[in-house]
């Protein structure tokens, strides 16, 4: 993985660590990662229309989840990225 | 006469309406006009960065794609979460240097990025062929629309003319103001639309969404998994995988990106985008619906009108209709604004350097007319050659992704003959390919069946990267001195 300079980098937070690779953003971009694995990696496992679960045949039912997960994912990113606290309480 | 009819005029008004209303209290330079004076709050944003969910293509053609195509087009659904989750970290990147270098196009930031106004040209003209086609489906779109809501009352060629001449007229005067304003109405619409006959239908037919799918499968064995060869594994990851990377690479999304006040609103839709397009499932619903009660279509895009006029009275499928128009001239404003900008800033305005900014904003709506009769022309007189390069124009802008990620970086490896050259040989593979009707497998004998039906813009991709790390590697020291003197000094760890 490449370093990301402008999109790392905060502008706002003066407090940053001078390190550029924080473990939390890298936890942060493991996490945005997990919807790839889910759709794209594990699809072809997924390709199926039995059983059918909440009425959607398997491959959609899988699809839809994702979408959720991926929401959810996104939301822990978001919650967790200090650049969002700093932003809000100014 | 009928009921649909007056439905159809009074919101084709409301959208003329709300168009020019949008400019008050505006003085439009271009800037105001083309990003919105980089003034639009979250709701704003969030509507023009979900607009592309629902175009004509997907409100038309995911119906039509799950009619004809079955499970092949749950891949709709994946590729825009997956953009989303590159737009957390993107879209933010994308704005804040545009704020601070003022730039007011996609081409602008590979200008900047790479210092040089031929490279922009370059952007320029590979946005431009991949938009006016995406401009001219929405036109075709919005004919078919209103002919099939109206019941043959007015026809496509009026409809569309009406369509254009209404677009281009509120897009002049208002630029993206009469997008975003639009875009409100088009998803309370679209919601209302699309949820109401995605739940209707399948209890009308068959007494419920799982009792349809079970119908679909009893009748037409897999058609709810990916069943067809031509629509295999292979083709359904590379195919999200181009268009999640592809997404945010189309201009007039850079547009959308570049209006925006702040960069948290991004980081916040990051979130909430990948579950707002699960509207689109009742679109499949819609599509999969039709496929036992209107059998035999020759033209599966007609699926989700042709069943809503089987089943439901005049006045609905008059709001159906209308929720369609807004999905066509939506997205149309957005097209035209971006198309128009970039003829009067990138291909006029960095070419004549005494231009004024005065005289470029009143080109730039000047332009407007001029694109809207190309696609116009397009429309009517294109045939068969305007759906391949519409097929082309999202591998066409994902052409534009590695010069653009690695613009980002601190220090970029990639030079402007690089990325220029990148560039040129993504868009001529994937021309050859697409236009010449090759799959991968017939190109590369030699590879693994379940390779055979890759997307041909993945590997136009990999010959786009692999020419321009080369270029690159050859052309690293003079360019490097040349960007030096002008980029702000750069300290590395």
């Amino acid at each position: 993985m490449f370093r990301m300079s402008e999109t790392e980098r905060d502008m706002t937070d003066t407090t940053a660590h001078p390190q550029r690779w924080r473990p939390a953003s890298a936890g942060r971009f493991a996490l945005a990662a997990l919807p790839w694995v889910g759709m794209l990696v594990l699809a072809p496992f997924a390709n199926r229309v039995e059983p059918y679960v909440l009425g959607l045949p398997f491959l959609l039912f899988w699809i839809v989840l994702w979408v959720v997960l991926t929401a959810a994912c996104m939301s822990i990113v978001y919650l967790t990225d200090p650049r969002n606290r700093t932003e809000a309480t100014r | 006469m009928n009921a649909a009819l007056p439905v159809l005029v009074l919101f084709l008004l409301v959208a003329l309406g709300l168009g020019l209303w949008s400019r008050r209290g505006k003085e439009m330079n271009l800037e105001q006009w083309s990003v919105g004076g980089r003034g639009f709050g979250s709701i704003f944003v969030f509507l023009l960065l979900a607009g592309e969910i629902y175009t004509t293509f997907t409100f038309l053609g995911a119906s039509g794609y799950a009619y004809s195509h079955g499970g092949a087009s749950f891949y709709i659904l994946c590729y825009g979460a997956l953009a989303y989750v590159l737009s957390y970290w993107l879209a933010p990147a994308i704005w804040r240097y545009a704020k601070r270098e003022r730039l007011i196009s996609q081409p602008d930031w590979f200008v900047r990025k790479y210092r040089s106004r031929n490279l922009g040209l370059i952007v320029a003209v590979i946005g431009i062929i991949a938009m006016i086609p995406y401009l001219q489906l929405q036109l075709t779109g919005l004919g078919i629309i209103v002919e099939e809501t109206s019941y043959g009352s007015i026809n496509r060629t009026a409809a569309i003319w009406i369509g254009a001449i209404v677009l281009a007229l509120y897009v002049a005067i208002s630029g993206i103001h009469s997008a975003a304003w639009n875009a409100v109405i088009k998803d309370i619409m679209v919601l209302a639309v699309v949820v109401g006959i995605g739940i209707y239908l399948p209890y009308h037919y068959f007494g419920g969404i799982p009792e349809m799918f079970h119908q679909v499968q009893a009748h037409q064995g897999d058609f709810l998994k990916l069943h067809d060869p031509a629509h295999d594994t292979g083709w359904f990851i590379t195919s999200i995988l181009l268009s999640a990377l592809g997404f945010f690479m189309w201009p007039h999304y850079f547009g959308a990106i570049y209006a925006s006040k702040d960069e948290k609103t991004f980081r916040r839709n990051a979130a909430f985008l990948p579950v707002y397009q699960l509207v689109l499932l009742f679109v499949f619903f819609t599509g999969l619906t039709a496929v036992l009660v209107v059998p035999g279509l020759s033209n599966g895009d007609l699926s989700l009108l042709a069943v809503t006029r089987h089943a439901l009275p005049p006045v609905v499928v008059g709001l159906v209709g209308a929720a369609g128009l807004f999905c066509a001239l939506v997205p149309g404003a957005m097209l035209l604004t971006t198309c128009a900008t970039m003829l009067a800033k990138n291909v006029y305005q960095d070419y004549v350097p005494g231009a004024s900014d005065t005289r470029v904003a009143s080109l730039a709506r000047l332009c407007v007319p001029l694109v809207t009769a190309i696609a116009l022309f397009l429309t009517f007189k294109g045939g068969n050659a305007i759906v391949n390069l519409l097929l082309l124009g999202y591998a066409f802008v994902t052409q534009l992704f590695p010069a653009m990620i690695t613009s980002l970086l601190r220090n970029n490896p990639v030079t402007k003959w690089g990325a220029g050259a990148g560039m040129l040989t993504g868009t001529v593979v994937v021309a050859w390919l697409t236009l010449g009707g090759h799959s991968v497998g017939e190109v590369f004998p030699f590879v693994p069946s379940s390779w055979e039906h890759l997307n041909v813009g993945i590997v136009a991709l990999l010959a786009n990267i692999v020419v321009c790390a080369a270029v690159s590697a050859a052309t690293r020291e003079t360019s490097r001195a040349a960007a030096d003197a002008v980029e702000r000094p750069v300290t590395v760890a």
